[in-house]
């Protein structure tokens, strides 16, 4: 197997007595999906939180293409190519489509500190935010208003605005919650095509889209690792059929 | 329509020296009203900028107006009254100051940020008191009117064109500002700060900037009033007057910069007006900032806005 793109090791958090991550050991190879999976309160989001700085393990280290990124904020991170969704919408809802995905194009390629000319002239964040909107199928979106889209068109943002960004991994925190069958599908088509850019952590509840897509699965319970590897390995874990797999 | 609003403003005022002139309209009285409510549109405009475009409520934002005229004063007791000298120290003394406190009451949010920064400009006003040498508590009334290169451009009639011109050139800045990589990545701040982080943004260091030059400009405003009043104060740096840029800035509808115009006009008309009469003309004018707040969400400016 070539070298780790992201690895998570030994992580743990706690909120009081609640241990949310409990010594949680994740390895994600270049040009995959890997999904996260398990029950509600599993620790998923938590997680995802945590790979991303806004929230600060208690201890265990991240590494990010061999980086220790452990104590860096959100921002650095996401600019050493480090993409999230969020899995509440959050997007800038006061402003169009397009300009949602060209600061994502500037946050990571480019620098705020630019008082002269207009952001919505700018040719060289245009086409790659309108590259990226296409890419959802959002093009035809792109001059309305964030928070004027629909439920679906929202989820669709959320992953165009990580797609900006042209990251070396992405976060996803269930980018299927909420979408109808059809937009579910095409997502999991996209989400297929995007394997070959960039490597993936797929935190999703689809328990059928994950098995399609992914090639490598980490079962969360209770915030540990009880079960990881291959999909169909995981499927016939009887660990991960106990917690998870069997109750659905 | 409200595209027109700005321009119709500044036409207004422009008119106003020649109509008097003419003596189409009365002379004396009215200029030098609307010389004071630039120079409070121009600081008003600037905390419009990070509390209407950033969401950052300053409640502090006479403290660079006070370092301004300060400037002026402490200068001109030094016998210093050029404005290629005054503009250049009042900027970056207010710069400077912004850059301190700022980077503290950033480490805050809501509530506390408010209070952060009001505890800082009461550090101003109390400093201020403190300075026996320019009046103290008594404050100082200048010797002569800051020059630009010998003119006069603070005195008199030319005042008013002096504040007109920064007044238009800041509005335009501020503008141009606010439609930048810069001003738009403020503006993402302020409407969802996670998620602009997310995308790789240093909300801080953008926000911080933000308060620099904000306060830069309420340090011209600040040199501005000096002249104008031919007098400063510790009063300058007050709650009060920080307060009264917040409902000015409120009234005239928050993000929209030229409101603070309206917002200045109205508030500095309040005063002439309720002033004479009673001493407690804030108890007058809350309920009408709250029902500002409550009918006309983007202020004055708003009025002729389309909604939506
Ligand atoms: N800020 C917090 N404070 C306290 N408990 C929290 C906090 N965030 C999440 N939790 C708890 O941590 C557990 C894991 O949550 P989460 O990671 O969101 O689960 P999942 O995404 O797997 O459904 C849940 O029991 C949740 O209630
Ligand atoms: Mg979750």
């Amino acid at each position: 197997m070539a070298e780790a793109l992201l690895k998570v090791e030994a992580l743990s958090k706690h909120f009081g007595a609640l241990r949310v991550s409990d010594r949680v050991d994740l390895t994600l190879a270049p040009a995959t999906i890997h999904a996260v999976i398990g029950p509600n309160g599993a620790g998923k989001t938590t997680l995802i939180h945590q790979i991303c700085g806004t929230l600060r393990p208690d201890s265990g280290r991240i590494l990010l293409a061999g980086e220790d990124i452990t104590r860096l904020p959100p921002h650095r991170r996401a600019r050493r190519g480090l993409a999230r969704s969020f899995q509440i919408t959050s997007l800038l809802t006061e402003m169009t489509v397009l300009e949602n995905a060209m600061l994502a194009v500037l946050g990571v390629h480019g620098s705020a500190f630019a008082f002269v000319r207009p952001l919505a002239q700018s040719g060289t964040l245009r086409a790659p935010a309108l590259e990226a909107l296409d890419r959802v199928g959002l093009a035809d979106r792109a001059a309305r208003l964030a928070g004027s889209l629909s439920h679906g068109e929202k989820r669709q943002l959320e992953l165009a605005l990580a797609l900006a960004a042209t990251p070396r991994v992405m976060l996803l925190d269930e980018p299927l919650a909420g979408a109808g069958p059809e937009e579910a599908a095409r997502l999991i088509g996209l989400l297929a095509t995007l394997r070959d850019h960039c490597a993936i952590i797929l935190v999703e509840h689809d328990v059928d889209a994950v098995f399609r897509l992914a090639d490598a699965v980490t079962v969360l319970a209770q915030g540990r690792v009880i079960a990881h590897g291959a999909p169909d390995a995981v499927r016939a874990d009887p660990a991960a059929r106990a917690a998870y797999l069997g109750e659905d | 329509m409200n595209r027109a609003l700005p321009w119709a403003i500044f036409a207004a005022l422009a008119l106003v020296p020649l109509l008097s002139a003419l003596g189409v309209i009365p002379g004396g009285y009215l200029p030098l009203l609307l010389g004071r409510v630039m120079v409070f549109a121009l600081a008003a405009m600037s905390l419009d900028f990070i509390l209407g475009i950033g969401g950052l409520v300053s409640f502090g934002h006479a403290a660079p107006l006070a370092i301004g005229a300060y400037a002026v004063a402490i200068l001109d007791a030094n016998n210093v009254q050029d404005a290629l000298v005054v503009i250049p120290v009042a900027v970056l003394a207010a710069g400077l100051f912004a850059l301190a406190t700022g980077a503290v009451a950033l480490r805050t949010r809501g509530v506390n940020f408010i209070m952060i920064t009001l505890a800082f400009a009461q550090m101003v006003y109390f400093a201020a008191g403190s300075l026996a040498d320019y009046g103290g508590d008594d404050g100082y009334t200048l010797y002569s009117r800051t020059t630009l290169a010998g003119w006069k451009v603070f005195d008199g009639r030319a005042f008013y064109l002096t504040a007109l011109i920064t007044l238009f050139l800041a509005w335009l800045f501020l503008r141009m500002l606010a439609a930048s990589r810069f001003g738009r990545t403020l503006a993402g701040i302020r409407q969802n700060r996670p998620r602009m982080a997310a995308m790789g943004f240093n909300a801080y260091a953008v926000e911080l900037a933000a308060l620099v030059i904000a306060a830069m400009i309420a340090a011209i405003a600040g040199v501005l009033l000096a002249n104008e009043a031919e007098f400063v104060s510790p009063a300058y740096a007050g709650w009060a007057r920080s307060g009264d840029l917040m409902v000015m800035v409120i009234l005239g509808g928050v993000g929209s910069l030229h409101g603070a115009i309206l917002g200045a006009l109205l508030v500095v008309l309040a005063q002439e007006a309720l002033g004479g009469l009673t001493s407690h003309w804030p108890l007058v004018f809350g309920p009408a900032l709250v029902l500002a707040v409550l009918f006309l969400r983007h202020g004055i400016a708003g009025i002729g806005a389309r909604r939506g």
